[in-house]
């Protein structure tokens, strides 16, 4: 698997083609919009009764991206439940699955706007989180400083030869937005005006899937 | 007519008319009492008032109460055409009859109004049935139905919808016991099979023939020009369509897909220079649009119109003299159904023209020729009820209200389709309406359905109003309406998401005959402005390719080694080249040719076993091709062959069409192909499983949404076997997979493969290279061309990759 290396506000970092950051210096893993329990909250909300089995699959996802790289640092950025009951209702095996990754390490939970509250899954409940000169919160702010890294747009990308919308990262100098790393999350282009009004001209899309495909946004 | 069961008012009425009544019509009455019966009568040939007049004797005397028929057709227009048309008897002889249409384009009012006073006749469409049975008050406004009558049963029986009214007519039944039920057909292969579909089994149900009529004049177009090598539009033949269309009083152009005409008719109109009153009609045109057509032909204002498979039913067009068909017919019954519609006036025959797209066609349409004068009618037979369309109806009779199983069982089986479903099969089906169906047990708190005191019902009332908003099985992939620029704009019609996906400003393409300019994508409404270039950029957006079948491709076999004479001689000279500079494919071989072009090795599988098979073969053996590590790069399927092209050439092809490796690779592939994703996205949504209308408060952005691809990798990973995998398996292999057709022609060439090695292309894979729709293959070469391209882009743009 190859990551795209690149650098934001002097921090080297890789674009991994799971969907997940990581910091080597750092030894700091970054995922964005897990949105864990998705399928519960919609059975909830008398929607569709989808495959109960997203959560699952999301954990298997971080778990082989922990298993790794072993990192020191664990920041979920923001939408890691889907709401806040849905962190309630995780069934027992997942719960454990999350608590033997968070074994060893700092486990940081960023607040979002489906899940704004603490949850008591152990880790960290944080409105933001400051390291390594750069700043992770759930929704880009316009105008930040340099240095800023964010989820919540599920950021998705087309390149032509490669078929279908991929979920993408996008940075420039001054921020990057992760894609969801979640099973269930759909996908916002790139080229939505709300989302491509965060970024300079100038600005780069990794492609996730068999390889990150870094190209001109 | 002292034997005529007619009472006297009606006697009297076709005197007066100076008609006398068919004898199918009088068989009809006759029958009336008899509770199934199927009528196979011509176009013209009075077959509706056939279906009608038992209801119109049974009402004459006014004293019946309520809901008396009840009259299902495919087609919306058609339920307001037969709604006018029955109109005039029942003025004309002063019947106390009250005649209404209910379909989608019903006011909220006036629905709301029809269910609290339903009128004595109602005319609809399957899905316009299915929600009404999904009311609470459904076994007030059905009380008292006598009698249903299914027009152009003949088209419903081959898709889903015809399960979906049979269901519902399964549902009636057990409201009204003693509903009779009539099915209108045109000519098909297998009247019994209908019969049996129509009826509540086990009833019988017996077949009346009406007289068919002369045989159709049917004759292949003589053109100055040849047709070209490849390709769909006819655009080659415009100067005699035009002659014809001037040389008849009005002819209907009917095409295979909406986007050749949308081509041909630009083409036309261009042509038009005596501007003759043309028009154009298909599915994605908006529903204004689509009016505006159908009452000017009903005026007799048009002397053309350039359409689709959706004039294929009967609505009555008057004057038609001319059926002209462009692009090969695929299909010879609905050819003949088809050309039944030239000239309604019974026993004149019918006129047709068939003009082939291209080459091959030639050889289509000759075969076709010879099929429907030899009245040779092809079909496949259908297969058990499906299931998806059952947890639909499931969901739909838990609206009504609570039932119990056991009853709702006893309902299903007494439809034709259904009669042999196994009770596990149901329970599964139930099961997975209630719960989700999953091996995993997650939703115990938040099941759909929940049993109480015995009986099933919704868990939430509210989730009504959502099963309600996604009733039908019609699969409009995605669409989006194109609008004008601007406030108010006028709606022009409807293409697919993928066509507008890959639209860039600026943009022209072809709607509704006009050429537009994309302008941007405004709220899920395509947003355009009138271009005034002359010739769009893009004209390709999609519509129904249907497969060849197995019969016409057998006939094209058999005329490539037989008589010649009857073709153009152009045609006789490709077939002759083809034969001296390689071999003619032939039914009891397989064809195999290898060939260098344009830098790629191309190989050439002619297996003449429909569109969808063939394209079937042609990822499998890409699949092989890509585990031998040969890069195959894409393919391009028709209905007559596979043509792959790929980075390293094929040594050997025999090996790759070996049965049991193409059926183990089948295996491997079908959980991660596309076509399985698009079919189970069809089956998930007619299920329940995805919604494809939520109330209008949910809508909240795009992000929210994600793709049914996602669903189906995910229970291909942690629940294989669940119900709706079972059923995406079960409907490829016989739709968009079509294995039944690769395995058909394995077992005819068995093992026979003439691989022949040439050094350039050959006559017949030539016009292959021109197709349009060519399959990317995912695997190691596409990868690394598009590693190639990021990095080039990024170079361009002075970066580091």
């Amino acid at each position: 698997m190859n990551a795209h290396a690149f650098t934001l506000a002097g921090t080297a970092l890789h674009a991994r083609p799971t969907g997940a950051l990581w910091l080597p210096a750092q030894r700091l893993l970054c995922v964005s919009d897990l949105h864990l329990g998705k399928s519960e909250r919609m059975a909830r909300r008398g929607g569709s009764l989808l495959p109960p089995y997203e959560t699952q699959a999301t954990l298997e996802r971080l778990e082989a991206e922990v298993s790794a790289l072993a990192p020191k640092t664990v920041v979920c950025l923001g939408d890691s439940f889907d709401d806040l009951d849905a962190a309630l209702s995780l069934p027992d095996e997942m719960r454990l699955r999350l608590q033997s990754m968070q074994a060893g390490r700092q486990w940081l939970w960023i607040e979002g706007n489906h899940d704004p509250g603490p949850v008591d899954l152990g880790g960290t409940h944080l409105g933001e989180h400051h390291a390594a000169g750069l700043t992770f919160r759930h929704i880009a702010r316009p105008g930040c400083a340099p240095g800023e890294v964010s989820g919540h747009y599920h950021p998705k990308h087309r390149l032509p030869r490669a078929g279908t919308s991929r979920p993408a990262f996008l940075y420039d100098e001054t921020r990057l937005i992760l894609p969801a790393f979640g099973a269930y999350t759909g996908g916002l282009r790139a080229h939505t005006p709300a989302l491509r009004a965060l970024f300079a001209t100038r600005a780069i899309a990794v492609l996730t899937g068999p390889q990150a495909l870094a190209v001109p946004l | 007519m002292a034997d005529t069961p007619l009472p006297p008012q009606f006697a009297e009425w076709f005197a007066r008319k100076g008609w006398e009544a068919h004898p199918h019509q009088l068989d009809m009455v006759a029958r009336a009492a008899d509770p199934a019966t199927l009528l196979i009568a011509p176009t013209g040939g009075g077959k509706t008032l056939a279906g009608f007049l038992p209801s119109l004797i049974e009402l004459a005397d006014g004293t019946h109460e309520g809901l008396h028929t009840l009259y299902i057709s495919p087609l919306k227009a058609l339920a307001a055409d037969i709604s006018r048309n029955l109109r005039t008897p029942v003025e004309q002889m002063s019947l106390p009859v009250r005649i209404e249409d209910r379909t989608g384009d019903t006011s909220a009012t006036q629905r709301k109004r029809q269910r609290a006073d339903p009128p004595h006749i109602l005319l609809t469409t399957p899905e316009s049935l299915a929600l009404l049975i999904s009311y609470e008050d459904a076994p007030r406004i059905f009380a008292g139905l006598s009698r249903v009558v299914v027009d152009e049963i003949h088209a419903l029986a081959e898709s889903k919808r015809g399960d979906q009214l049979m269901l519902a007519l399964s549902r009636l039944q057990a409201l009204a016991p003693g509903l009779r039920r009539v099915g209108l057909s045109a000519t098909v292969e297998d009247p019994p099979a209908l019969a049996s579909l129509l009826a509540r089994h086990p009833d019988p149900c017996p077949v009346l023939m009406a007289d068919p009529g002369p045989p159709p004049d049917i004759a292949m177009l003589t053109t100055a020009q040849a047709p070209p090598w490849a390709g769909g539009g006819g655009a080659y033949a415009l100067p005699e369509v035009l002659a014809a269309v001037k040389a008849h009083r009005t002819t209907l152009i009917f095409h295979n897909t909406r986007a050749q005409a949308e081509i041909f008719f630009h083409a036309l109109w261009l042509a038009n220079d005596e501007a003759l009153p043309i028009a154009i009609h298909h599915g994605s045109l908006a529903r204004e649009q689509r009016q505006k057509v159908e009452a000017a032909m009903v005026a007799g204002d048009l002397r053309a119109i350039v359409c689709t498979g959706t004039l294929d039913l009967g609505i009555d067009w008057g004057d038609v003299d001319l059926i002209i068909q462009i692009g090969g017919p695929k299909n010879v019954k609905r050819l003949v159904q088809r050309i039944g519609r030239a000239n309604h006036r019974y026993n004149a025959p019918s006129k047709a023209l068939l003009v082939p797209a291209n080459r091959f066609e030639v050889l289509e349409c000759q075969a076709a020729l010879d099929a429907a004068a030899a009245h040779d009618l092809d079909g496949e037979p259908r297969g058990p009820g499906p299931r998806d369309v059952l947890c639909q109806h499931i969901l739909i009779r838990a609206c009504a209200g609570p039932f119990a199983a056991d009853d709702l069982y006893a309902e299903v089986t007494s439809c034709g389709a259904y009669a042999a479903l196994p009770r596990a099969d149901f329970e599964a089906c139930l099961d997975f309406a209630a719960t989700g169906g999953y091996a995993l047990k997650a939703y115990d708190r938040w099941q759909k359905l929940m049993q109480r005191e015995g009986l099933w019902g919704l868990r939430d009332p509210r989730a009504a109003q959502r099963i309600r908003m996604n009733i039908g099985t019609i699969q409009d992939s995605e669409l989006l309406k194109v609008r004008l620029r601007g406030r108010g704009g006028k709606p022009l019609g409807e293409v697919e998401e993928a066509f507008a996906a890959s639209l860039t400003e600026g943009d022209t393409f072809l709607i509704g005959g006009e050429i537009v300019q994309y302008v941007g994508l405004k709220e899920l409404t395509v947003q355009v402005s009138r271009a005034a270039s002359r010739a769009p950029k893009i004209a390709v957006f999609g519509g129904t390719k249907f497969a060849a079948s197995t019969r016409l491709a057998q006939r094209i076999l058999a005329l490539l080694h037989g008589n010649w004479s009857t073709l153009p001689p152009g045609i006789q000279d490709w077939l002759a080249l083809q034969r001296d500079t390689s071999r003619l494919p032939r039914g009891d071989r397989l064809l195999v040719e290898s060939f260098p072009h344009d830098g790629r090795a191309h190989t050439c599988f002619y297996g003449f076993a429909g569109r969808n098979a063939q394209q079937t073969l042609g990822l499998l053996i890409t699949r092989q091709m890509e585990e031998l590590g040969l890069d195959p790069l894409g393919f391009v399927a028709t209905d007559y062959a596979t043509l792959i092209w790929g980075l390293e050439p094929v040594q050997d092809a025999a090996p790759l069409l070996a049965p049991e490796v193409l059926r183990d690779t089948l295996e491997g592939w079908l959980a991660q192909n596309a076509v399985m994703k698009r079919t189970f996205r069809a089956s998930a949504s007619i299920a329940g499983l995805i919604e494809r209308n939520l109330p209008q408060s949910r809508k909240n952005g795009r992000q929210a949404t994600f793709s049914s691809d996602i669903l189906y990798d995910t229970l291909l990973k942690y629940d294989p076997d669940h119900l709706l995998m079972q059923i995406t398996r079960e409907e490829a292999m016989k739709g968009l997979v079509d294995f039944g057709r690769v395995e058909e022609m394995l077992a005819r060439v068995a093992g026979r493969v003439d691989h022949l090695t040439l050094d350039r292309v050959t006559p017949m894979a030539a016009p292959l290279l021109l197709e349009v729709g060519k399959v990317p293959v995912a695997g190691a070469g596409r990868e690394r061309l598009a590693a190639e391209e990021a990095a080039a882009l990024m170079a361009k743009a002075g970066l580091a990759p």
